[in-house]
């Protein structure tokens, strides 16, 4: 078999729980390789750390820049790195040799290999929540994580009216970096519920003793000495012909218009599940993060034997946790493959798990601070759903009343959730949609089955695969032979 | 409507990367993705949609979202976000459905 890279664990993911992963493994020995979709590693939040046009530290800030420690002990380790490595598809060999791991198929510069490994951990991390409000497809409308990522990578920023809307701590976060870069924010519109703050309340415990509670109240108070904020938001709306011309909000029962160039959405961040769903992991609801989670337990294991999940990919705990939950189910791997016996692991996890507690202080507070409320979450009417088959919500709704059970049997009607993003940004939508049209909880109605591959290719993508020796003669068996 | 911040603009003369965007010539700096040398130049949108055929630019930066493909040297649907500038890449806007090439 010629041309598949063979490894003992697969890593995707070069963000903070994949980096900590390959590199704890690689130094038990474990034979590791780390695929990541991006050109340089980091992940989402250290993006662009090796290659940042932005080397004044103090503009993206320290908690950025403590990122650079992980890539430096990743590039030290003995493990392997292919970056710009798209994952598409992964299989268990059951064929040929049900214990000898996946075969996994991906492509860089559209290019087709393959690889096999023992033993995966996924570390997909996080993407945006989906924001759906009237006119989120227009140009001009974006996430706050996608102007950060674009602020990281290549210094780049808004240059006229920016509005910045939702909730959560990347956006306080953003505007304040904006704000040291001399970028200035028309307004930032704050849909923080105020059924956040009650159901928060109790964890605030918590809160008072984290690292987040000096750090945050600083941030917003920088923010909030010189960004116009608008608190209260309970309705929102981006409008314009082609290209967005101006912010609808209400705002205290009354309604405004704020016109602006740019508009950018944030409302927290969910698990990045497809490879992990398409895999079969079972999922479940989660009533506080209001999203879908793979279930895991204590070091990464999934439903699916062999395959860990580390970092916010299966819950969302941030960077720093994240870390530490790599390094955890890399020694969940390092066991499974031979490396570790369990009283070693359990040992060697305990440092890890006390790290883990540390970084996770006061989450539960904000999570539930946080919580976008109700309305921009599970929209009505012709707000869009679907951006990639412009499906509306209320088509959606329509349905149901058809006797659409659940996500999938809606997909044969409307293609909801069947475009090229395969459901990333309307999957958690879409399951809350039908729950309350059903009156029913989201975990019983479901999510998108998803199949591989998990991302478009093209057929000659396809085609370029390396073939091994059992799917040449699958093909050729029936050839006369001369 | 991007611009570049100072430093940034310094690191784009260091190491600069000449493209095409809808038929105009741009710099841009090398580690850019299409995308962001997009926003750079003034370009907003760089598709109209499959279904309702309106336009649309890129929304997640993280090569997820799928809003951001353009066709490059030609070939339409590429992800924008996710692929670096090169020299004397030719980047145009796409329109509506892809087509099957014979």
């Amino acid at each position: 078999m010629t041309g598949i890279t063979q490894c003992d664990l697969l890593v995707v993911g070069a963000g903070p729980a994949g980096l900590a992963a390959a590199t704890l493994a690689a130094r038990h020995g474990v034979d590791t390789m780390l695929l990541d979709e991006q050109p340089s590693p980091g992940g989402q939040i250290y993006r662009a750390i090796t290659t940042t046009p932005l080397q004044n530290r103090d503009t993206l800030g320290k908690d950025y820049w403590h990122g650079e420690a992980l890539v430096k002990a990743f590039r030290r380790s003995h493990a392997r790195y292919e970056p710009g490595a798209t994952v598409w598809a992964v299989s268990r060999m059951t064929a040929q040799d049900p214990e000898g791991g996946f075969e996994v198929a991906y492509s860089v510069a559209g290019e087709a290999r393959m690889l096999q490994a023992r033993n995966i951990i996924l570390a997909t991390g996080a993407q945006e929540r989906p924001f759906p409000i009237p006119g989120w497809t227009l140009p001009g409308v974006m996430t706050v994580g996608a102007a950060q990522t674009m602020f990281k990578t290549t210094g780049i920023v808004p240059g006229k009216r920016t509005v910045l809307a939702g909730c959560g701590p990347l956006l306080y976060l953003v505007a304040w970096q904006y704000m040291k870069a001399g970028v200035k924010i028309e307004a930032l519109l704050d849909t923080t519920g105020a059924g956040g703050l009650t159901q928060a309340l109790p964890h605030v415990w918590g809160f008072l003793r984290s690292p987040y509670l000096a750090k945050g109240l600083k941030l917003v108070h920088e923010v909030r000495a010189k960004a116009r904020i608008i608190r209260g938001i309970t309705a929102l709306e981006a409008v314009g012909t082609g290209r967005l011309d101006h912010v609808l909000y209400t705002a205290d029962g009354k309604s405004a218009e704020l016109p602006c160039d740019q508009l950018l959405l944030h409302q927290g961040v969910i698990p990045n599940i497809n490879l992990s769903q398409a895999l079969g992991v079972e999922l479940r609801w989660s009533e506080t993060m209001l999203c879908w989670e793979p279930a895991v337990d204590d070091w990464g294991n999934t439903s699916v034997a062999e395959v860990g999940i580390a970092g916010d990919g299966a819950s969302i705990t941030g960077a720093l946790a994240a870390e530490h939950l790599g390094r955890l189910v890399a020694l969940e791997a390092c066991r499974q493959l031979g490396k570790l016996d369990q009283p070693t692991r359990d040992r060697e996890g305990e440092t890890h798990r006390k790290a883990l507690a540390r970084a996770v202080l006061g989450r539960d507070f904000f999570d539930r601070l946080y919580l976008p409320p109700e309305q921009f979450r599970i929209p009505v009417g012709d707000t869009i759903v679907c951006r990639c088959e412009e499906v509306t919500a209320a088509q959606v709704r329509e349905t149901v009343k058809l006797g659409c059970p659940g996500p999938n049997q809606m997909k044969s009607f409307l293609r909801c959730g069947m475009g090229p993003c395969q459901g990333r940004f309307c999957n958690t939508t879409v399951t809350e949609i039908i729950a309350q049209e059903r009156g029913l909880s989201p975990q019983e109605v479901g999510h998108y089955r998803l199949r591989f591959p998990t991302k478009p290719l093209t057929l000659g993508e396809l085609a370029s695969l390396p073939q091994t020796e059992d799917s040449k003669k699958a093909v050729i068996r029936l050839k006369k032979q001369p | 409507m991007f611009k570049r911040l100072p430093e940034a603009q310094q690191a784009m003369r260091q190491h600069p990367v000449a493209v095409t965007i809808n038929g105009k010539a741009v710099q841009c700096r090398e580690g850019d993705t299409v995308s962001a040398a997009m926003f750079a130049a003034g370009v907003v949108d760089c598709r109209d949609t499959v279904v309702g055929g309106v336009p649309r630019g890129p929304y997640c930066m993280m090569g997820i979202c799928y809003d951001c493909l353009v066709t490059i040297d030609g070939q339409p649907n590429q992800q924008g976000c996710m692929t670096l500038v090169r020299e004397g890449m030719n980047i145009e806007r796409q329109g509506g459905a892809r087509q099957v090439r014979t």
